[in-house]
């Protein structure tokens, strides 16, 4: 018995590239462009409210630097694309000098991973997005 | 931006609260699901931290 499994055409690139782009900037801005206003607000809520709580405790923002060994250097780019991922709140903080020197407290490190993950949760969020766009999700 | 402290169980319940919108959001395809989904994950991640907090409280006994 043979499976097969049918690939899906990609959606046009002019269908989905506005709300991966919107999704990545803004937190809930692909759901909200695509009109799904209450999951928008949502994903806008949990992952806004993530990112300002790992500021206010004060977290780390990880740079793309090579660390003394493989994993530090794997934590440091993958940190920093987690912080990436949170699209505008993470382009605003650097652009108005948030700094925080990475020091010991379980504070300061719950805050540097309530920073990265408000940025994976984003990719989930524009990934969700994407499927919409997609025509694969309602 | 104000100075937040919070203990462990705050900061991992408020993780806890978060992560949890957005599982359920992306996960599931009707409201009811969603907000099932939801509240399953965040139970979960009380489960969880309690039973890695008594794990550990055992383990340095």
């Amino acid at each position: 018995m043979s499976s097969e499994r049918t690939r899906e055409p990609a959606p046009p690139v002019n269908v989905w590239v506005p709300v991966v782009a919107l999704g990545w900037l803004i937190p809930g801005g692909g759901h909200f462009f695509l009109k799904r206003y209450g999951r928008a607000g949502l994903l806008a809520f949990a992952i806004t409210g993530m990112y300002l709580f790992g500021l206010m405790m004060r977290g780390y923002l990880f740079q793309p630097l090579r660390g003394p060994d493989l994993l530090s250097t794997l934590m440091n780019y993958g940190g920093f694309v987690g912080n990436i991922c949170a699209g505008l709140l993470y382009l605003l903080t650097v652009w108005l000098g948030y700094s925080q020197p990475e020091v010991p407290g379980h504070v300061h490190d719950y805050g540097a991973k309530f920073l990265v993950t408000a940025g994976l949760l984003n990719i989930l969020a524009i990934v969700d997005a994407y499927e919409i766009a997609a025509g694969r999700k309602s | 931006m104000p100075k937040v402290s919070l203990t462990h169980f705050e900061a991992a319940l408020l993780f806890a609260f978060f992560t949890s919108i957005v599982f359920g959001v992306v996960t599931k395809t009707s409201d009811r699901d969603r907000l099932h989904y939801g509240i399953y994950c965040f139970v979960w991640f009380l489960v969880a931290l309690f039973g890695l907090g008594w794990l550990m409280y055992f383990g340095h006994r």
